[in-house]
Parts: C-alpha cells; sequence; structure tokens
C-alpha cells in the first residue's frame, strides 16, 4: 500500500504538465504541423525554435485554442483536453501572449490587467454589475509588484507606455492569471536590449511564480538565457531537441535551418 | 516652498517635458470645456441678454434633443462606428407613436410613449443586426441604408403629413416646466447620469471602450464583441426615440420631416466633446459639453443678429478643430511614449 502511494505520487511528480501527442495540422493541402509530440515539464521554461513557417505559431495556436488540432492528443497534466477556444484555454490555466499583445492603448494599466474579467458585485449581474475598481487596482499592482515590474503608474494608459513597458504588462498579466502555463510569442523580439532584460528577468522567474512557460524566439541568445531545453520545428515536423548551452549553439542553428537535422532523425532512429 | 523651487530648477531635469507633456494632455482633455467657457464669456460681452436665466433656460431647452441624441452617438462613436439614421429614426418615431395615440389614447398615451422608444430600439437593433450578421464593411452601410428606408416609412405613414396629436405627457417631457426648469432638461440629466454609470461603473461599459480600443485584442480576451456592438446600435435607437418624445412634444405633433440633419448635428456634438473617430475615447460629459457648444453657437449667433446661415460656417471650423486637437493628442502621446523608452 505505501509503497503503491509513493509509487502514485512519483508518478505525480513525473507528469509533464502539459502533452502534446502526435498532433497533425491541416490547412487545405498544407501541413502546418505533421505528428508533433513534445512535452512540458513542472516549472521548465521551454524554447520552442524554428524559422518562419516551421509551425511555431499553428502549434501555439493548438494549445491557446485557435485551432483545433486534426489528429492527435493535448494532456495538461495527464490527462487528455479539448481545448476549443482561447476562454477555454484561460480556464484550463493556459494564457498566451502573442507578438500583437492584445493590450488596449486607451484604457490603463489596471483596465489592461483585468480586460474581459472585470471582477464585478454583485456576481450575478455579470456584464450589467458595478466593476470593483478599487480590488482590480490593488490586485493589479500586488501582481505587478511581486513580479517586481516597475511603472511608473498603474493608473497610466497603455497607450503612454514604451515597448518594453507593454511586454512587461502583457506577461505580467499572463503569469498572474495563467495558473498552469503561459506561451510567449517572441517576447522580445520588438525590445532593444535594456527592454529585453527586464522580459527575460520575467520570464526567468515564471517557475518561482508556479507556472511552466513556452518561449517562441528566434533570438537564440535570449533562449541560451532563460530556457533550460529547445524544441526545434521545421516545416511542420519536430526535428529534435536540445539544452541551450553555447556549446549546443551551433548544432540548434543546423536543426533550425536543415542540413545536420537529417542526421540527427538518424541518430534517433538508430 | 522647496517643492516650488525645485519644480523651476527640476525644469533642467529630462523630467520636466514629460510633465510639460503631460500638461499639454491635459489641457487638450479639457478642450471642449476650455472653447464652450470662451464662447460663453464672447456672448455675454456681446450680448446683455445671453446670460439671463431665460435665455439660459432656452439654450438648454433647445439643446435637449440634440443632447439625447449626441449621447445615443457617443455610445456608436466609442466602438469606431456612426450611426446616420437617428435623425430619420427620430422622426419615424414621431410619427409612429402620435399614429398609435390617434388610434389608442388609454392609460395616458403610456402606449404612445412605449411606442416612440420601441420604434428607436428596433431601428437600432436591425441597424446593429444587419451589421454584425450581415457583415457589412462599416457601420456607415447599414445606418446610411436606415437614414433613407426610416425617412421614407415615416413620410408613408403620415402621407407626409404632421399628425398633430401627442399624448400629454409627451408634450410635458418635451415643453413642460417644473418650477424654473424645462423637464426635457430633467430628461436629458436622467439619461446622461444612466449613460455615466453605464460607461464609467458597470463592465458592459467598460467592454465597450475595450471593443472601441482594439476589437480583435477584446475577441482574444473574451468579450462578446458582437453584442457589444449591437448593444452600442439598441442604445443609440433608443436614445433616438427618446428625442422623438422631445421633438413632438415642442411641436405637439408627429413630424415627418423632424430631425432633419439632427444625425450630423449629433455626430458633430460628439466629435466637439472629444469624442475620437478612432474609438475607445469620448465621454459623456463632453459630448454635453459639445452639444451645449452648438447650441450655444446658435443662440449667440441669434441674439448679434448674425445670418443662420454663418452658424454653419462656425460649427464647420469648430469641427476641425476640435479634431486637429484629437490629432495633436495623439501625437504628443507618441512623444511621450519615446520618452518613456529612453527612460526605462
Amino acid at each position: 500500500m505505501e509503497a503503491g502511494r509513493e509509487h502514485t505520487s512519483r508518478n505525480e511528480e513525473e507528469t509533464p504538465i502539459l502533452e502534446v501527442r502526435n498532433v497533425t495540422k491541416r490547412f487545405g493541402a498544407t501541413l502546418a504541423l505533421d505528428n508533433v509530440s513534445l512535452d512540458l515539464r513542472r516549472g521548465e521554461v521551454l524554447a520552442l525554435l524554428g524559422d518562419n513557417g516551421a509551425g511555431k505559431s499553428t502549434l501555439i495556436k493548438c494549445l491557446s485554442g485557435v485551432y483545433q488540432p486534426d489528429e492527435g492528443q493535448v494532456l495538461l497534466e495527464g490527462e487528455e483536453v479539448t481545448i476549443n477556444s482561447p476562454m477555454g484555454a484561460r480556464d484550463l490555466g493556459v494564457e498566451t501572449v502573442y507578438q500583437d499583445l492584445s493590450l488596449f492603448d486607451n484604457v490603463n494599466v489596471v483596465g489592461n490587467f483585468y480586460a474581459g474579467r472585470e471582477p464585478v458585485t454583485p456576481r450575478w449581474l455579470g456584464g450589467w454589475g458595478w466593476v470593483r475598481d478599487g480590488f482590480m487596482s490593488r490586485k493589479a499592482k500586488e501582481s505587478l509588484e511581486s513580479l517586481q515590474v516597475n511603472l511608473p503608474s498603474a493608473e497610466v494608459e497603455i497607450g503612454l507606455m514604451s515597448g518594453g513597458q507593454r511586454q512587461a504588462v502583457a506577461s505580467a498579466r499572463a503569469m498572474s492569471f495563467g495558473r498552469k502555463i503561459v506561451i510567449l510569442d517572441e517576447p522580445t523580439s520588438a525590445l532593444g536590449a535594456r527592454e529585453s532584460s527586464n522580459v527575460l528577468r520575467l520570464i526567468e522567474e515564471a517557475p518561482e511564480h508556479g507556472v511552466s512557460v513556452i518561449v517562441i524566439s528566434h533570438n537564440l541568445e535570449h533562449v541560451m538565457q532563460v530556457c533550460h531545453r529547445a524544441v526545434v520545428l521545421r516545416q511542420g515536423v519536430r526535428v529534435g531537441e536540445a539544452e541551450p548551452t553555447e556549446a549546443n549553439h551551433e548544432r540548434l542553428v543546423s536543426l533550425i535551418v536543415g542540413g545536420a537535422a537529417e542526421q540527427d532523425k538518424d541518430e534517433g532512429q538508430a | 516652498m522647496s517643492a516650488f523651487m525645485e519644480r523651476i530648477i527640476g525644469s533642467q531635469s529630462p523630467l520636466s517635458s514629460e510633465r510639460s507633456l503631460r500638461w499639454s494632455l491635459t489641457i487638450i482633455r479639457l478642450g471642449p470645456a476650455i472653447i464652450l467657457l470662451l464662447l460663453i464669456m464672447v456672448f455675454n460681452l456681446l450680448s446683455p441678454v445671453f446670460l439671463t436665466v431665460q435665455n439660459v433656460s432656452n439654450v438648454v431647452l433647445q439643446t435637449s434633443a440634440l443632447a439625447v441624441l449626441a449621447i445615443g452617438q457617443l455610445f456608436v462613436i466609442l466602438v469606431a462606428g456612426i450611426d446616420l439614421s437617428v435623425g430619420s429614426v427620430l422622426a419615424l418615431s414621431t410619427v409612429t407613436g402620435a399614429l398609435v395615440f390617434t388610434w389608442n389614447q388609454g392609460l395616458g398615451g403610456s402606449l404612445s410613449v412605449a411606442t416612440f422608444l420601441l420604434t428607436g430600439l428596433v431601428a437600432g437593433f436591425l441597424n446593429g443586426f444587419m451589421l454584425t450578421k450581415g457583415k457589412l464593411p462599416h457601420a456607415f452601410i447599414p445606418t446610411l441604408a436606415m437614414f433613407y428606408a426610416a425617412s421614407g416609412l415615416a413620410l408613408v405613414l403620415s402621407n407626409g403629413r404632421a399628425i398633430p396629436q401627442v399624448p400629454g405627457i409627451v408634450v410635458t417631457l418635451g415643453n413642460g416646466y417644473l418650477g424654473p426648469i424645462p423637464v426635457p432638461v430633467l430628461l436629458v440629466a436622467a439619461l446622461a447620469l444612466l449613460a455615466v454609470v453605464l460607461t464609467k461603473r458597470l463592465k458592459w461599459g467598460r467592454w465597450i471602450y475595450l471593443v472601441g480600443g482594439d476589437k480583435e485584442a477584446a475577441r482574444r480576451v473574451g468579450i462578446p464583441v458582437d453584442r457589444v456592438i449591437l448593444s452600442v446600435f439598441l442604445i443609440s435607437g433608443l436614445m433616438a426615440g427618446f428625442a422623438g418624445v422631445i421633438t413632438a412634444g415642442r411641436t405637439a405633433s408627429g413630424y415627418p420631416t423632424a430631425g432633419e440633419l439632427a444625425e450630423l448635428q449629433a455626430i458633430a456634438a460628439v466629435i466637439i466633446g472629444g469624442g475620437s473617430f478612432f474609438g475607445g475615447r469620448g465621454s459623456v460629459a463632453g459630448v454635453l459639453v459639445g452639444a451645449l457648444i452648438l447650441g450655444v453657437i446658435a443662440n449667440g449667433l441669434n441674439l448679434l443678429n448674425v445670418d443662420e446661415y454663418w452658424q454653419l460656417i462656425v460649427a464647420g471650423g469648430i469641427i476641425v478643430f476640435a479634431v486637429e486637437l484629437d490629432v495633436l493628442r495623439r501625437y504628443l502621446e507618441g512623444r511621450f511614449r519615446t520618452l518613456q523608452a529612453r527612460g526605462d
């Protein structure tokens, strides 16, 4: 009995927070994802690498409820789930930050933090309820503080903020609401060096706040800084994975652009 | 004292231009109110009767139907739309309301009042439905269609003639006084208060601003964008119905050509009051100020015996000025953003 229980608990610990099994997605005649499998461990920061058109965006859209896979399964904490809408993904604890950030320039930081899920009183009134501004403001500031995101003020409209501040707000929002997984699409591509470092720190510290992260990036330097593992896609196929270290830099590059990939596959089969 | 000095000495620090930008932005936001105050001051100087109780009461009375239409128009412009039909819908509502009263005068004419409002709601629903479900490219199209159709229907139903029969309560709402205060002004105040609560305090109102800020992002965060858009057209239609009540009350009749050009005036009031055609910006208070600016110009120039046609030219100038302020605001915000980027 004891041993058995111990066994299951160990199993639970080892169950990845997310498993993608043999997912295939077609758009007409185009095969965007071909039998892709992937797992994300608890507290892991995983990089998803690949050239344009490799299928990274399609894959994360399958995870965030924008697309539904044609074949294959997605498992969250070992249980198969169907993610059929962005709301569904959010309800499951999966938050996605797209490149456009989904921020509202005409609204302040607090309003953006709670956009679409403003707490109201009384709750049963739903959309016609009174927005709890004090509560929202307090909670948003707490979240920003705990993630060490420094802003001049949480009452300033997002439209008045720099690219780095906007990315930080969008990432912090995802990390505060994403109970399990946060997916970031090119979080540093539009940022300068100093702004990038702030966002990278947020990603690096995400596991401390209990979330696992998938990062899409073209910037291998940034990936090496914050990611524990990197999975590479090419033309819809998973071509390999590696620990993103200086030593593996060349290997990752050749996986992304091709060439060494066939070799990698052969090794895998051998 | 030292804080004061700091402020002066601080003018050398990089923060100072941020501060001056903040100041400029605040002044731009207050722009409409400043314009209104200047107009009042100028007209007060030029005409001794302008600020008399009688004349002020006249101005607000004459502006009340426009103010109601403009509040409705604000909601549509907040989602970057436009409602060209409100003038025609106003006319149609006076005709249907008056016709129903000629058939049924029971319950103190409440059936008639309900008809005014229901006419507006139905028109608004059709506008919103055609736009969201009919996938028309822009709010301009369904509301332009409704502009023609409602006007035509009003003429058909009334045979092109005024129907000089409306319930007493409509006359009171459009033309009555409660002490020195015109009843339509109280009606405007009540509707404005509801609109303020909706825009500022209720979740649905926040969603209207978010949809106006970025429709795609609003969809992503789970806001029912189509329902929000439908709702603003319902509100605009309902307000056209209320404006119909006021207009019919003032003339004591249903009138198929009432509200001509009123839609353009309502749009002008929203724009002058700081609403942005890009969506997501504008307030009920600003819209009331915008409507009052138009009302004060008309009244003031009348008092000064300036030809009526000049009023149109002045109104046109003020519209351009107001939108230029909005353009300037966007430019300054861009400057502010680059400043922030350098700072962090």
